[in-house]
Order: C-alpha cells, then sequence, then structure tokens
C-alpha cells in the first residue's frame, strides 16, 4: 500500500517524507464493478425463472442500465477522484443492484399489487438510482476538496434543523402509519430526515474541529471521568434536545437514535474523551425511556418488540393500532432456514405495507437464507469499514470527522434497521440503505458515498512533492502582482 | 484523532457482529420453530400447494381438488355431493380449519404422515411432487343416498351399521351444509361459513346430528328395557303374560303412566313392544332397577365419551336414577338420552345375536400409489346379551313389523326379515315441543343380516299428531336397509 508507484506520479521526484502515494486502483474497482453488475443480473434472471418460469424480457434493458450507471459512475471517480477507496462503488452498486431485483421480485407478488404502489416500484427504483448516481456525480465533479463544506458549518445547522423540522409543518408533512416523517412534494413523498443525515454530519465536523480543544481540555476529573464544563456542555445537550423533539413530534425512534448516535460518535472522536460516551449513552437511554413513557407509539412499538405474537394476534382481531408486520417478518427469516428458499420462491410479501422498503431485508432473510444475510450484513460492514479507513488516512481534522460521522451514521442506520426486522431491537421507521424502495434513501445515500469517496481520493492521494532539490526552490522567482 | 477512530471502528464492528449472531439465532436456531409456526401462512401455503388426497365410498372419491385462480392457496377441497357426506367427511376449509376425517385423517391427504415419510423422500429423489394418500371408508352410497333422500327437507339424521362388522354404512344428517361452498378464502366462502354458523342459523346445519346430537331415545329405548328384563331374569318367556296394571303408578308416586293403544293390561313381552305398551315397560325398568338398567344399557355402548370411528360420537347417557325417573327411562322418556348411531348400534347388537360390533367408517388408509398403509381389523366392543336373549329380541322385533297390529308395518321388505321397533320421543318443557320420530331396525336375508339402522326425525313442519316413528322414520329405514340388500346382489 504504501510504496511509491511511478507510473502514477506524473513527476518523477523521489519523497522526501516517505512513501504516501498509493496505485489509484481504479482497474481493481472496475473489475469488482463488473460483478457488482454481473451478480444483480443474475439474480434478476433467476427471479424470472422462479416465478414465471423464462428469463424476464427487461433482463437486457435491466442489465444495461445498471451497468451504463455503474459504468458513468466509475468513469467520473477516474477522472475526478483517481485515488478513491477502489471498495465504495461497487459495494454500493452490488447492494443498490440487489435492492433493484428484490424490489422487481415483490413487485410480482399479486398479494402486493393489490396495495398500493406495488407493482411499478422497480422501474421507479431504478429513475432514483439514476437520480442517485447523477447527485454522486454532481458531487465528485463540483466538491474538489471536502473542505470546502468547512465553510458552510452554520448554514449547514441551519439547514439540517430545516430539513428535520420539514415534515412537522403543516400540509406538508405525512404521518404514515404512525411516524412523520415524510413530506409531500408534487406527488412525490421526500424523507428530509435522509438528507438531514448528511448535512448534521457536515455542521458536526465543522464546529467539533473548532470546538476539540475547548471541550477536550478545560475539564475537570471526577470519579475518573473527564466532566466537561457547563458551558461545554451546551451543544450535546441542543442535539439531544433536538433528538428528543423529532422523537416526540415526528415519533420517530430510528431518527431520533441515529442522529444522537451520530453526534456522540464524532464527539467521542474530536475529543478523544470517554465521557462523552457515557454521557450520551445516559443521555439517550433516559430521553428514549423518558419520550416511552407517555408516546403511545413508541410503546406500540417496544410492545411489539417484547412479543411479536401478541401483536400479530391484536392486529389479526382487528384492533386499530396494531401491525402484524413484526411477526411476519420474524417468519419470513425462519422460513429461509439456511439457505433460503431461493428467489422468487419465498412469502414475504405477508408482510404486506413496507415490505419492499422498511421490511425488504425479510424478503433477503427468507429467499437467501441465513447465508445471504450473513453476506449482506458483511458487505455493509465492508462499507463501513472502507468508510472508517478513510477517516484514518484523512489528513485533515475536518475530513476524519465527516468521514467517521457519515461512516458511523450508516453503521448505526443499518444496526437499527436490521435490528428492528430482526426483532433485535424495536421496529423503527427507517430503511436499509441501497437495499430498500425509497427515492430519500437511495439518493441521499449514494451523495453519502460521493463524499466518503471525494475524502478517500484526498486521503489517499500522493502528498504534493516537495521539490526535489533545494536548488530549484532557489530558482522561484516571486512576481509582484 | 486516530485512537478513538480505531475504537469507533470496533465499535462499528460489534454492531455488524450483534447482528450476525442475532441472525444466526433467528434463522438456525429458531428457524424451524418460526417455520413450522401453525400461524406462519407459509404451513398453509405448503400444504395446499399440492392437491390433497381424496376420501372414497364404493371405490370412488367423493372429494377432489380444484386449482384456485386467486389468492396464495393453489388447491381447494371440492366435494361430490357435498351436503350429502359432510356427515361423513367433514369439512376442509382454507379459511376456517378442517373437522372430522378432513382433519383426523389429515396427515394422510396431505401427504404428512409420518408413515409417508419413506415414500415421500424417494419421491424427493426421482423428482416426483408429494401426493396426499387415500382414505377409503366403509360408507355404502346407495345407502348414504336413500337416506339422505328419504329425510329431504325433515329435520333428523340416520346411522346404519352393518352388524357383523361395525362398518358403518350410512351416516346422514339434515340440514346439512355443503363445504365446498367455504372451502377457499374469498369473501362468499365467508359470507358461506357464517351463513352456516349456530348463531346465525337456528337449524344448525354444522351439528352432525348423526354422531353428536343426543336425543330422547323414546319407545326404541323399550328394546334396551326388553333386554335387561330377559337377561335379569324377570320374565323368562317372551309370551308370557306380565303382572302389570293400566295405568301404571309410578314408583314412589302418585302419578299414573297410561298407553297410547292396545290391551297392555298384563300384556306379554311381545305384545308390549309390538304396540309399545308404557305401563309393560315402566314396571319392567323398575323391576330390574337402576343398577342393573345402567349395565344393560353400558353393555350396549352407553355411557362411553371415548367412541372413535375415528370420528368421536357423543356420550350417550343413561344415569343413576331414582325409582320413578329409572321407570321412566325404561320407556325412554327421563333423562337417559342417545345418539342416533348409539340406537343403530342396539339394533345391531340385536341381529348379531347379542355381539356389540365396534362402529367405525375408516376401512383403509392407502398412499398415493395405492399401497395400503393401515387396514381397520373389526373389534367386538361387548357381548350385549346372550345370543339367546338375542334371539328372542330378533322374534320381538320382527313381530313389531310382520303383525298387522304392530306399529312398524311400514319397514317390510320383501325377500328379507325386518325386525324393528318405533318410538315417538316426547320432549321439551310439559312436552309442549313436537316430539321426535324414531326407527331402530335391522333387516336379515339368509340368516345373515347385512344392516342395521336408527332413523329420527325432528320434524317441526309435520303435524303434531302425524308424528310418529312407524309414519316418518320406518319408510326411511326401510329404503336404507333396501339399499344396502340390493347393493350386496
Amino acid at each position: 500500500m504504501s510504496s511509491t508507484n511511478t507510473s502514477n506520479t506524473p513527476t518523477h521526484h523521489t519523497s522526501t517524507i516517505g512513501s504516501i502515494g498509493t496505485p489509484s486502483r481504479r482497474n481493481t474497482e472496475l473489475a469488482l464493478l463488473v460483478f457488482a453488475v454481473l451478480i444483480p443480473v443474475f439474480a434478476y434472471a433467476n427471479v424470472g425463472l422462479a416465478i414465471n418460469e423464462e428469463v424476464p424480457s427487461g433482463l437486457l434493458s435491466y442489465g444495461l442500465g445498471l451497468g451504463l450507471l455503474a459504468g458513468v459512475a466509475h468513469l467520473v471517480v477516474r477522472k475526478f477522484a483517481p485515488y478513491a477507496d477502489p471498495l465504495l462503488l461497487p459495494l454500493a452498486t452490488l447492494l443498490n443492484g440487489l435492492g433493484l431485483v428484490a424490489i422487481w421480485r415483490l413487485d410480482q407478488s399479486k398479494l402486493l399489487q393489490s396495495i398500493e404502489q406495488a407493482g411499478t416500484a422497480a422501474p421507479r427504483q431504478l429513475l432514483y438510482t439514476a437520480m442517485g448516481i447523477a447527485l454522486f456525480i454532481v458531487v465528485l465533479i463540483f466538491l474538489k476538496d471536502h473542505r470546502v463544506l468547512q465553510r458552510y458549518t452554520y448554514i449547514s445547522m441551519v439547514g439540517a434543523v430545516f430539513l428535520l423540522l420539514l415534515p412537522l409543518v403543516p400540509g406538508l408533512g405525512q404521518n404514515i402509519y404512525g411516524a412523520k416523517i415524510w413530506i409531500s412534494v408534487a406527488g412525490f413523498s421526500i424523507q428530509p430526515g435522509e438528507f438531514a443525515k448528511i448535512v448534521l454530519a457536515i455542521f458536526f465536523a465543522g464546529y467539533l474541529m473548532v470546538k476539540r480543544d475547548a471541550l477536550a481540555l478545560a475539564s475537570r476529573r471526577f470519579l475518573g471521568l473527564y466532566l466537561p464544563r457547563g458551558r461545554d456542555l451546551g451543544p450535546i445537550l441542543v442535539v439531544w434536545f433536538i433528538s428528543i423533539l423529532i422523537l416526540v413530534f415526528e415519533t420517530d425512534l430510528g431518527t431520533s437514535l441515529l442522529f444522537f448516535g451520530m453526534f456522540v460518535i464524532m464527539l467521542y472522536v474530536a475529543t478523544e474523551r470517554t465521557s462523552w460516551i457515557v454521557f450520551g449513552l445516559l443521555m439517550s437511554a433516559g430521553g428514549a425511556v423518558g419520550v416511552a413513557s407517555f408516546e403511545s407509539h413508541v410503546q406500540q412499538r417496544v410492545q411489539a418488540w417484547l412479543d411479536p405474537m401478541k401483536e400479530y394476534t391484536l392486529s389479526r382481531a382487528g384492533q386499530v393500532g396494531h401491525s402484524e408486520q413484526a411477526m411476519q417478518a420474524l417468519w419470513a427469516f425462519g422460513s429461509g432456514g439456511t439457505l433460503g428458499t431461493g428467489w422468487g420462491q419465498g412469502h414475504s410479501e405477508l408482510i404486506r405495507f413496507a415490505a419492499n422498503s422498511d421490511f425488504i431485508l425479510a424478503t433477503f432473510g427468507e429467499e437467501l437464507g441465513l447465508a445471504g444475510i450473513m453476506a449482506l450484513l458483511l458487505l455493509y460492514g465492508l462499507i463501513v469499514e472502507r468508510g472508517v479507513r478513510t477517516a484514518l488516512a484523512a489528513r485533515d481534522p475536518f475530513g476524519k470527522l465527516l468521514a467517521i460521522g457519515l461512516s458511523g451514521a450508516f453503521a448505526l442506520q443499518v444496526f437499527v434497521v436490521a435490528g428492528g426486522v430482526m426483532g433485535l431491537i424495536p421496529l423503527t421507521g427507517m430503511t436499509m440503505p441501497f437495499l430498500a424502495y425509497g427515492g430519500s434513501s437511495v439518493i441521499a445515500n449514494w451523495a453519502l458515498i460521493g463524499i466518503l469517496i471525494r475524502i478517500s481520493d484526498t486521503a489517499r492521494r500522493p502528498a504534493p512533492a516537495p521539490a526535489s532539490n533545494p536548488d530549484a526552490e532557489m530558482t522561484q522567482v516571486v512576481r509582484p502582482s | 484523532m486516530n485512537k478513538p477512530l480505531r475504537r469507533i471502528a470496533i465499535f462499528c464492528g460489534l454492531l455488524i457482529l450483534t447482528l450476525l449472531i442475532r441472525d444466526n439465532w433467528l434463522q438456525y436456531a429458531k428457524a424451524d420453530d418460526l417455520a413450522g409456526d401453525d400461524e406462519n401462512r407459509r404451513v398453509n401455503i405448503a400444504r395446499y400447494a399440492t392437491p390433497r388426497g381424496d376420501i372414497i365410498v364404493d371405490g370412488k372419491a367423493i372429494t377432489g381438488s380444484v386449482e384456485s385462480s386467486s389468492g396464495d392457496f393453489k388447491y381447494k377441497r371440492t366435494w361430490t355431493n357435498g351436503a350429502m357426506w359432510a356427515p361423513v367427511t367433514g369439512y376442509s376449509s382454507q379459511a376456517f380449519g378442517a373437522n372430522q376425517l378432513e382433519k383426523l385423517e389429515d396427515g394422510i391427504l396431505t401427504g404428512n404422515d409420518d408413515r409417508l415419510f419413506f415414500r415421500n423422500t424417494l419421491d424427493m429423489i426421482t423428482g416426483k411432487k408429494k401426493q396426499g394418500g387415500a382414505v377409503v371408508t366403509t360408507l355404502n352410497a346407495a345407502a348414504q343416498k336413500a337416506a339422505y333422500e328419504g329425510l329431504g327437507n325433515k329435520k333428523g339424521a340416520v346411522a346404519a351399521i352393518e352388524p357383523s362388522t361395525g362398518k358403518i354404512l350410512a351416516l346422514v344428517s339434515t340440514p346439512s351444509y355443503d363445504p365446498s361452498k367455504f372451502a377457499g378464502t374469498s369473501g362468499s366462502d365467508e359470507k358461506a361459513w357464517k351463513a352456516v354458523q349456530k348463531e346465525n342459523n337456528e337449524d344448525n346445519p354444522m351439528l352432525n346430528r348423526a354422531l353428536r346430537e343426543t336425543y330422547p331415545p323414546g319407545s326404541t329405548f323399550k328394546v334396551v328395557t326388553a333386554a335387561a328384563a330377559l337377561e335379569n331374569g324377570e320374565v323368562s318367556g317372551i309370551d308370557d303374560a306380565t303382572k302389570t296394571p293400566d295405568p301404571y303408578q309410578l314408583p314412589q308416586t302418585t302419578t299414573d303412566l297410561t298407553n297410547e293403544h292396545g290391551e297392555c293390561k298384563n300384556a306379554s313381552l311381545r305384545y308390549a313392544l309390538m304396540v309399545s305398551c308404557n305401563t309393560v315397560f315402566a314396571k319392567m325398568a323398575d323391576n330390574v332397577g337402576n343398577e342393573k338398567m345402567i349395565d344393560q344399557a353400558e353393555k350396549f355402548g352407553f355411557n362411553n365419551d371415548e367412541l372413535d370411528t375415528p370420528v368421536r360420537a357423543a356420550e350417550s347417557i343413561y344415569p343413576e336414577d331414582n325409582a320413578p325417573q329409572n321407570a321412566m327411562d325404561g320407556i325412554g322418556q327421563a333423562s337417559n338420552r342417545a345418539t342416533p348411531l348409539q340406537m343403530a348400534m342396539i339394533a345391531s347388537a340385536v341381529a348379531n345375536d347379542g355381539k356389540l360390533m365396534k362402529p367405525y367408517m375408516v376401512d383403509q388408509l392407502r398412499a398415493a400409489n395405492l399401497d395400503t398403509i393401515e387396514t381397520t381389523e373389526p373389534q367386538e366392543l361387548s357381548q350385549a346379551v346372550s345370543s339367546e336373549t338375542a334371539q328372542k329380541l330378533q322374534k320381538m322385533m320382527e313381530t313389531v313389523v310382520n303383525d298387522p297390529q304392530g306399529t312398524g308395518g311400514n319397514a317390510k321388505i320383501s325377500g328379507a326379515t325386518v325386525g324393528g321397533k318405533t318410538g315417538t320421543a316426547q320432549h321439551g318443557l310439559n312436552n309442549s315441543e313436537k316430539p321426535y320420530a324414531w326407527f331402530i331396525s335391522y333387516a336379515m336375508v339368509d340368516g345373515n343380516s347385512p344392516v342395521a339402522v336408527a332413523v329420527v326425525v325432528e320434524d317441526g313442519s309435520a303435524v303434531r299428531d302425524d308424528i310418529s316413528g312407524g309414519g316418518l322414520a320406518a319408510p326411511i329405514a326401510k329404503d336404507v336397509m333396501k339399499a344396502v340388500i340390493d347393493s350386496k346382489k
């Protein structure tokens, strides 16, 4: 990794500060991308053969579409971020492609066709994917250096708060099955929280980079913990309060947990103080328990988690406010077993509402089995790992913080959604990144990958070469302008 | 900043690890429990994915399977003449479960029975789809049809048995229901299901009256009383005069019991049965006593709450009673109650020289390739009466049918000897309800009895005075017996 690669550095001089130049690895990325496109194409053919006993007619256009999108993205990375991490784009493409297959597979279900929105979700998701990759390209072309974002720290804060509060605007916000995290614009449902995740990470990174020394050093030691000064507690209290507000007014446990968790992770990285973790855990636990004590929607989610079978029975008995989804998802996983039923041969459509979005992991669980889910989780783990590696490699604190914030949030989201669907923690209204149906989620996550690729490109770019000999420096002439 | 970054990396790794562990628990450790959960619809989806095995009568399937166009259950159960066969097969509905044979033999019908495991494994290896086996019944299609058509629009039940083996030949209950109407899951299925539920339908068509309903047996019970009297030596000859006053004052009371017709004072047992004297049999039951009456009734199958055909029959009851009640029990008008199947068993034991065979309706269980998995062997339930007593009872019952004065003349069949007993059971508060018409009988051809039958008609539409065992029930019994005799030729 750390050997000098002369073919990629335009000037042929030896570095005096150690070899940090890395190979660009663009060809590795291209090879991986071929697999990332071929695997979903095979899966797509598999679904068609299993359900209709013929190769689906859209196979060629689907394969070309995904291949074209991936190819364009690759070319843009090659041109504008040549040193970027080679795994991020193929991983995102693979997950996105498999998600499309699962959504198309659920589109074939007669049961889901009788429910709104289903039946035509896959073409829309392909459109969202195209939009997401377009945004990814825009990020890479126009964001030449991620440090530019630092300038927008406080605008980001305002923007994030604005996005988070949008669903509460009367007439704009939508209450879908209890959670108010959607807005409706021109017939499209948008989840502003998905975008707020990125904007908030930018704000936190910018803010913490400036304040980290004050937060880290000005503290008193008490019981082995470094207690921050009262006024330094301010920001964490504000973020905590906003998270609680989200929980109370938008009744969404997941979004709330995600933002607070992301902040605590970034705070810890910025200050290197374990005490923040302890504070963060105490505050989130206290906040969640406090809100759950009076918010019936949250209580119901917790009940459904503790006893999904009872919830199923109540829902079957026609009681309003109960949902059989949690139990249906568990049955889907259980029925899949070790190897799964195979594409198109499960019955995850029984989950009905949100089977192709919040609960899409259950379809993978049933049809690809334990093996498939473990593979998927490892793919997600790999994305997070590449993100953390990017943070480690980044040379500037802002880049480090932004990279760890985005990857940490990604990891938390995967945990909260997968844990919820698998009954490990209460269900929340979030979606699996890239896999699940939903425009906001796909577009925002492509932007997230775009930013990570930008940071990794900067981090892995060979250091600007010092002059090859001191004499050369002497010859430079400083001209007055 | 790299030290906390590494720690966060470990933290993220732990999050993924937790998910992996949870997934292993869910999809490996708990997978079988979840996959086989009764509430998990996939269990039923798999169950209806292949055509269900058939229930067979006289070599022909009375059930079938049809591929349904909607929903996730592929094959739906159908029945040929479902309303007629429902008391035998029961129902098997995708939405409402199953009962009777459809439920009890479900393992064979779906092919999930352990005894089919080897064949299924073989089929799986050779790439064949799993197939359900067949349930071959003992029923006689002609007898069933005669009974069903005989009851027609009337409310009632018929049970017919082959006395020498206990094979059930007919089992009819009316009004009935067509299980085909609610075999699926659609809205019309639900409507049809609701329409036949007890709370929505006062006729209660889902009730299997032949097996699961008990009635006051009325005068048909006099056969049991006569058996008890003969077995316990209360009378020695069936033509000997009994010391019976008319009217007869019930023991320990001032209530007089009278007769509907005939000269019943000191009448012989044969005459008393022929014209259905109440006084003679009430006194006889009192003479025998409650304990021995119970003994005799139990030998005929009463007070048995585990009579499985394999569909369990309701328990017919002869209770411990005080003397006046016991006397009334002797003419089937007190607290003793019996199912139509039980009354058929009484006629059957008499016809089979006193030996009571256990009634059953599943002859064979077969695999899809026609291999026999299990055959039911006839089983003796008890020696209800000695063969001498049985022959005396036969003579008495044959007099009921053959004597011009007898009440059972309507059951006569040319070419066969028929023995029977009528009954008109009063019920309701102060006998206010319309009575039940009963008839139990057997037929003899060349010294062997191919069939014993019990018919009950609880007909609200008939004029009260017209309701009698001989008038309403005997013609049906005759048709059923004739159908069995004809089918043996």
